[in-house]
Parts: structure tokens; sequence; C-alpha cells
């Protein structure tokens, strides 16, 4: 198993400054009934995106044709809140592959990493920044170099960090799982030495 | 030696491997599940061609979307009848432990794994389920994980996971009457914001975290994810050790004496460095209730929503967003506002203390005509006690009934939603948009808070009854 590679991407981005935008708001937790990972996309961000009738809420921003592309600049501290990967798969299915914020909650931070979406974490005067430059001009473009681990538009640079062994695993595909199972022999012998104490 | 917090001692002793530039691997030895984030965990493992590495460490009950009516009966919404169905299959395919509906163990995850005795001091506990810090209250390193961690624990026991920085928060003092846990980690999470402990594992000190009662400190605990905490704990004591004896799957006769001379050595080393340290006096808590739609969002019930002037440029926008979706002013107390629903139960307060001390209130009064009441046990055990002690005739009298275990309105994933622009205070953890149903709002509170306002129907000071 695999996850998709990540190495270069340009894109133009979907604003959302809300600050704390919680997993519930992502994915609510009527649509996590599902057995498998797929379709979440549908309903990412939901109660947002839709009214209770189902119809289209014409102001949030996923349904503003002007703004599209797979990166979404969030407010700070996104996806706080709840444990579940569906938030991370709804984003991925949606099609975002980069989430830009100045503050990510852990959890969320860790499965989107194992989903092969990158968040990342830039200054808060630098996000600020960016969601002038993209009020300014609705299709401005994001490069994502992450062999560089540099983030730009125009002339503005940010040097975002990764850590090593998550930034190798993106590159190439790796998923943790095949890592750990490959560390069988080493785990039986942290079991055994622990009996013997 | 160099002196250890015991967040330390307890992830030190189960590190397999740092992985150079990286995580560490980090093994598991007490592994949750329910019905949620599980199914594509297992459906990952099946891919991959493997079975469960090490099934006797894990245990499952369905807790989320369950029903909370006749559980007696097959469940009605097709969805969440083969989530269920999935987890029971999943579980026999791998000779997993598991507490279907109906088993004398089911109920919420986090409060069955202590009240058998899974949860010990010093163990390492994972599950997919942000709440799993509850476990933290006896010593344990505990915490939620997402569905691909799931599935790496699934097959080997471990998981990749960076250790988090240290925080250190006591609170000195007495509690006043009227002042439960709940009201201590709302004001701690008040204080600290939802994002204000991110990054980090906290340890809850003091006389005041010492003097409550497992229950108190699970509640405490369990609210660590809420300023986003990696989790949160305790040190062990003859409290703890006292609540762990006897249980089912605690250690017995030699075992425990072993255990316990272990469990003991559990404590934060004097000097032992923090990254961030916090202190709070008990005396300065008030019975507290949330405004808005975060936790973070909380007050004194008798205190005032802060004026506009006083929040920050930048928080303004969401701060704005969320009291226009509460309906609630700047600047204005919400004491005597409506109240629609009240819900009692969760992880955070579905434990047997948390009904007892909303029996306690009722005693003798009425439920009041405008509130719809959910009392919803933590578990089957929660439920047979509160049947025994007779709480359930006390409640009936006041013009309550008990529901069966489960999740509920914490989440709303079952029928057991709250309508839009109705306000339900609530003894559960979280007060997003939307949370307990589309455009439900929340107001988290104790379970005496959630009691007063179920007599009165409006938001009342508890105190007010004692």
């Amino acid at each position: 198993m695999s996850v998709d590679k990540f190495t270069y991407l340009e894109s133009s981005c979907v604003p959302l400054p809300n600050e704390n935008v919680d997993t519930d708001q992502i994915i609510p937790a009527r649509f996590l009934k599902a057995t498998s990972r797929d379709g979440f996309g549908e309903n990412l961000f939901r109660d947002w995106r839709f009214d209770s009738s189902g119809d289209p809420i014409k102001d949030f921003v996923l349904n503003q044709p002007e703004y599209s592309g797979q990166v979404l600049v969030a407010g700070k501290n996104f996806g706080s809140g709840s444990s579940r990967e569906h938030a991370a798969w709804a984003i991925a299915d949606y099609g975002f592959k980069v989430v830009i914020s100045s503050f990510f909650a852990d959890i969320f931070r860790n499965n989107a990493l194992n989903n092969g979406v990158l968040p990342i974490q830039v200054s808060a005067e630098f996000l600020e920044k960016l969601f002038e430059a993209i009020e300014k001009d609705h299709s401005q473009k994001l490069s994502i170099d992450l062999e560089k681990q540099e983030l730009s538009y125009k002339d503005e640079v940010f040097q975002f960090e990764i850590n090593p062994y998550k930034k190798t695993c993106l590159l190439n595909g790796f998923d943790d799982i095949d890592y750990l199972i490959d560390k069988k022999t080493k785990i039986h012998d942290f079991e055994e030495s622990r009996l013997k104490v | 030696m160099k002196a250890k917090t015991l967040f330390d001692k307890v992830w030190d002793a189960h590190v397999v491997e740092h992985v150079e530039g990286g995580p560490n691997i980090l093994y598991i030895d007490k592994h949750l599940i329910h019905e949620v984030t599980s199914p594509q965990a297992f459906s990952g493992l099946n891919a991959r061609g493997l079975k469960v590495f090490r099934p006797e460490r894990t245990i499952a009950t369905p807790d989320h979307n369950v029903p909370t009516v006749n559980q007696d009966l097959p469940i009605v919404d097709m969805e969440s009848r083969t989530q269920v169905e999935t987890l029971k299959a999943n579980c026999e395919k791998n000779q997993i432990e598991m507490y279907g509906l109906n088993h004398p163990n089911n109920g919420i995850v986090h409060v069955v794994g202590p009240e058998l005795g899974h949860t010990q001091p010093g163990m390492t506990l994972v599950c997919g389920d942000s709440h799993t810090s509850t476990h933290g209250a006896f010593g344990a390193v505990a915490f939620g994980i997402g569905t691909s961690e799931v599935e790496m624990v699934f097959a080997t026991q471990c998981i990749m996971q960076s250790k988090p920085k240290k925080m250190r928060i006591t609170i000195d003092g007495e509690l006043a009457k009227g002042v439960s846990a709940k009201d201590l980690t709302l004001y701690v999470i008040a204080q600290l914001g939802t994002g204000g402990a991110t990054g980090y594992f906290v340890e809850y000190a003091g006389s005041a975290v010492r003097s409550l009662s497992m229950e108190g400190r699970m509640t405490v605990c369990n609210m660590s994810i809420e300023m986003g905490a990696r989790g949160g704990m305790i040190a062990p004591d003859e409290t703890t050790f006292e609540y762990v004896k006897g249980r089912m799957h605690a250690p017995k006769g030699e075992a425990w004496e072993q255990a316990l001379e272990k469990w003991k050595t559990l404590k934060t080393d004097e000097g032992a460095v923090f990254d961030k340290e916090y202190t709070f006096r008990a005396e300065d808590i008030e019975p507290m209730i949330t405004y808005g739609t975060n936790p973070g969002m909380g007050m004194g019930i008798t205190a005032s929503v802060p004026a506009l002037a006083d929040i920050q440029a930048s928080e303004l926008p969401s701060f704005k967003k969320s009291l226009a979706y509460m309906d609630y002013e700047f600047g204005r107390k919400i004491l005597g506002k409506k109240v629609d629903y009240v819900f009692i139960g969760s992880c955070t307060n579905g434990r047997i203390e948390d009904l007892r001390a909303f029996a306690a209130l009722v005693k003798g009064r009425q439920k009041a005509d405008s509130i719809t009441a959910w009392i919803v046990p933590g578990s089957k055990k929660v439920e047979k006690q509160a049947i025994e002690e007779g709480l359930v005739e006390i409640l009936e009298e006041a013009g309550f009934e008990l529901r069966q275990p489960g999740c509920s309105a914490c989440l709303a994933m079952n029928e057991d939603k709250v309508p839009a622009g109705k306000y339900c205070v609530s003894t559960s953890n979280r007060n997003f948009e939307g949370r307990q149903g589309p455009g439900s709002r929340t107001l988290l509170a104790s379970p005496l808070t959630a009691a007063a306002a179920a007599i009165t129907g409006v938001i009342t000071d508890p105190r007010e009854f004692l």
C-alpha cells in the first residue's frame, strides 16, 4: 500500500479565513456512518456549504466559482476537535492536496500527512498577506516545492518546516504501516525485553 | 539520574525505536476500538493480507452510533446497523474481545475501559477517538488517533509518534460548594483557549486535582483535547489504586503487589522541567458555562459575555460569527436565558457520580415542562448501578427517564439530535456549531448546572439549589 507521492504543486487556492475550524465543520458526525474511505468530499463543510434543504449557500467559498484549486488556505487552529480521519479523507476526496494555516491541531496534522495531504504551517503575518493577495486576485497561483520546503507566490517565499521522516514518506509515497511492518523483529524483541523486567 | 516528568517515564518506557529525524516507534499496551473509526482500518489490514497482531491487547465496544432506546431490537437506521455489525464481524475474525449492544459490559469506550480495569497506571493506551485522554486520569499516556494509526496498531501494536512537549497545570486550593471537576476543566480551557495546549502533553497537579475522585479526574483529563493538548494525565495515588483494585482486568494477588510497587514510582521527580507551566487557584472557579462555539468560550455562570472592546481584532470575525450563531450579545449575561434541552451523559460526564449529582439536585423537584431531557448512562454498568441505588426512581418522580448507554447527543450521530435553533445545556465536551444536530446551540456545563436548568427551564446558577 502507498499514499500518493507529493513533490511539487502549482495551483490557485481557496481561502477560508475562519479561525478554529473544527473537524465537526469539516465533516459533521452524521456523515461518519460509512465503512469505506470514499465519497466524503461530497459532504466537506456540509453545513456551511448547503442549507437544510440541500441547496448551496451562495456566499460560502466552495460555492463561489471564482475560487478553485488544490490548495485550501485556512485561518488559525485548523482541524481542532475530533480525531476523525474522515476530515482528512473529505479534504483529499474533494481534491485538496495542501492545507495552509498559521496553526494546526495535532491529530488533524497527522491524519492529513497519512493521506498524502500536506499541511503547511506559516507565520500569522505570511497568512494575512496571503489572504490579502487572494482577495486582490482570486486566481492567485501558489507554488509548493516539498523538496526545498518552499511555498511561494509572486515575490513572496516562505520556508516551511516538516519532519524529515514525513517528508521522505510524502516524496516517495511511503506509508508508515509498511515501515512499521518492516520493524516486526524489533517489536518482538521489545516485547520480550519487557517480560524480563 | 536526570529528573523526569511522569509523562517522560511512561513515554520513554514504551519507545521501541527512535527514528532518525522522525517520530518514535511507540509500543501500545491497550487499544480500544469502536464502530465508527475502525472499519476502514480493518479493510486496510485485509488489503495487506494481515490479521490483528496482538488481539489480546485490543477491546471493542460499539458506542458512537447506537440508539439509546430499544437496544434489544435490531437497529432501525440501516447504515448504523451495518457499522455495528461490521465491528462485530471484524472482531470475530480477529479474535478481539467485544462488548456488543446489551452486553453487561457495553458502553462508551472511555467509561468501559476504566470500569473493567483495562485502564491501568503506566500504560500507553490509544483509541480512534480524541477523548482517549480520559484514561490519563490513571497516570497512563493515553491519546486519540486517526484511522490510519488504528491500522498501524492493528498491524504492529505500535504507532509512529513524535514526542510532544510537556506542560504542567497546577490547581491548588479547595473547590467551592457546587463547583465540580467539570467546572475546573472548563475554567482551565477558558484561560488557555481552544488551541492553548496544542503540541503539549499536560500533567495536572496541585491539591485541588489530588482531592478529586477518579471520576472527577477522568472528567478533567477527558477535556484536555479541548485546549488542543495531545493528552492529559494525573500521577496515580491511593485514590487511583483504590479504584483499580479488584476490577475485572486489574492484576490480582502477587501480580497486584508487583504492579503497585511499580505504579508508586509514577510521579514527576523533584526538579523535572516542563516546557510550560500554569498555576490556578481553585477558589477562583465558580460554576462554568460556555456561551460560544468552542470550548474555550466559557465563563462563570454569573459573568457576562466579553464586551466587543475586549476582543482582539484578529479574533473578532470568528467571535462575531460564534455569537451570531448562539444569538447572544457582547457584554451581556446569559443567566436566565431560555433553555430547551438538557443532556446528561458522554465520556465526560456519564458516570455514576454525575448521575448522583444530577439526581441529588432534582430530588423532590420537577422538570420544567418546556425542557426535553436526555439522561444517558455511560455504560450498562452505570445504568445497573443507577437502578440499584434508586436514582432511577428519584429521576422518574422528578419527571425524568434514564435512557440506554451510548455517546448519544454528545455528537448526535444517532437519533438524539437537538433541533436547529434550540439551546441545550449539555454535560458533554464540545459546543461546536451543529455538534448536537444541524443548527443546534450547545452550552457546556456540569451535571449540577444542567440539573438546575432542567428544573427552571432557563440558565440557572446551581448554587441556588444547594
